[in-house]
């Protein structure tokens, strides 16, 4: 992922690698500009920009007024910074903490490729981001990660947190990080494409199957770094029991990685006074 | 006290950053999360094992920094996201890294990843335990129903 941010920064799109890449996102970013939410919850990892060592929170809930983008070494990504809506995300604090998911409050953070880039893939280069977004971060780069039903659940807590706000929006949920990959080791470049592709037909069909998987299994078969899937049970709990799958793009590689990305829709329609008229999500394969 | 055995470390060429390795190595992810700033890799780079000095490292840890032996990084407490940062301090791209790790030239890592990447068949288990993985119990069971 960093270096399809990489890529963007350095307008790389057309070229033929990565215009394979970049071209499995121009169907969804066309449904995201026809979607137009007011809020994007994104699920993400930060990768030792925001968190070193010094705190590892397993789930951190953005809530601070703005986002900007991390320095990641080679100074911050050319992207606009991001807007957060702290009152619906002291809102789903408030709900989920009751739910009994004790999440840590962020009142201050930068946002590292992690976040930026699903921005980009989505919403593509604007000057101003043109929704608010609520990062949300979770832990899967120290072992243990929450598990993949511990992500499920909490998604379902954030439904309904965002049902229960008063205000009517319409909230996409994001659910990103890699699809199979290994970056680290003399096992890296690790790519199980059978895994992924029954991944994603699961996370439409049979999420709570998923919600099975233990760790040692996405980390043998999905790779070490793969474990970061169990950020899509998050998003996938956040939508109904039935949804569409309105799109589906999967790619190997990019750079170290796979990419893939599934957009879902819940079936039925939201009622009038609801918020999260359509939660969509998605997500990113990757990291490089 | 001996590491204590877990399920994971039957997967090879695998160091999996627990929270046993998270505090073994938490001098080496601090230093290389120092190395996010640009005075910092001037003076690692002035005199690295002074530098290092700044650290609570142990004389293997320091020793694998300064040899830029990744892999026994990670197996010392290490974590990838961490390292990634020393080897964009020396000017690597993550690739050049991760073909390090592997023991493949740059050039055969990237070749492998077009190709589709490294298989996981015969890379999923040291001790042979898992052969087939999540495959295994699905056969295992479709064998039980004949």
């Amino acid at each position: 992922m960093p270096a399809i941010g990489a890529a963007l920064d350095n307008g790389k799109t057309e070229e033929p690698y990565w215009k394979r890449v970049f071209s499995g996102f121009e169907k969804s970013k066309a449904w995201m500009a026809k979607t137009k939410p007011d809020v994007a919850i994104v699920v993400y990892n930060d990768h030792a920009s925001a968190f070193s060592v010094e705190m590892i929170p397993t789930f951190a809930l953005g809530c601070a007024a703005e986002f900007p983008p991390a320095d990641e070494g080679w100074g911050p990504r050319p992207v606009p910074v991001l807007k957060g809506d702290p009152q619906l995300a002291a809102h789903i604090a408030q709900s989920v903490i009751l739910d009994e998911f004790d999440l840590t409050i962020v009142n201050k953070m930068e946002v590292d490729h992690g976040l930026t880039v699903p921005m980009n893939l989505l919403f593509g280069t604007p000057k101003a981001w043109p929704c608010r977004v609520i990062p949300l971060a979770v832990n899967v780069v120290m072992y243990p990660p929450p598990t993949g039903h511990r992500c499920y659940m909490l998604g379902k807590a954030i439904r309904k947190a965002v049902e229960s706000y008063p205000e009517d929006l319409k909230v996409v949920i994001f659910g990103t990080g890699g699809l199979s990959h290994q970056i680290s080791g003399p096992r890296a470049g690790l790519i199980n494409s059978k895994w992924d592709k029954s991944f994603l037909d699961n996370l439409t069909k049979d999420p709570k199957k998923l919600t099975r998987i233990p760790h040692i299994d996405y980390m043998r078969e999905a790779g070490a770094e793969g474990i970061e899937m169990v950020m899509w049970l998050i998003m996938r709990g956040a939508l109904d029991d039935k949804v569409d799958e309105v799109y589906r793009f999967y790619t190997v590689p990019a750079s170290n990685t796979a990419v893939g990305h599934i957009i879902l829709e819940n079936r039925r329609k939201a009622k009038s006074k609801q918020a999260a008229a359509r939660k969509a999500t998605h997500r990113i394969a990757s990291k490089g | 006290m001996a590491r204590a055995q877990h399920d994971y470390d039957d997967i090879p060429g695998t160091f999996v950053f627990d929270a046993e390795r998270s505090r073994q190595g938490y001098g080496i992810n601090m230093f290389c999360m120092s190395l996010m700033k640009e005075e910092n890799r001037k003076a690692f780079k002035a005199n690295e094992a002074e530098y290092l000095k700044k650290f609570n490292l142990t004389p293997a840890q320091a020793e694998a920094i300064l040899k830029r032996d990744y892999n026994r990084m990670l197996e010392l407490g290490g974590n990838i996201y961490f390292t990634a940062k020393l080897g964009a301090t020396d000017g690597h791209s993550f690739q050049h890294l991760a073909a390090t790790m592997t023991g493949a030239s740059q050039q055969d890592y990237a070749a492998m990843m077009l190709a589709g990447g490294r298989s996981v068949e015969g890379n999923r288990s040291k001790s042979g335990k898992a052969k087939t993985g999540k495959s295994k119990s699905k056969s295992k069971r479709s064998a039980k129903r004949k």
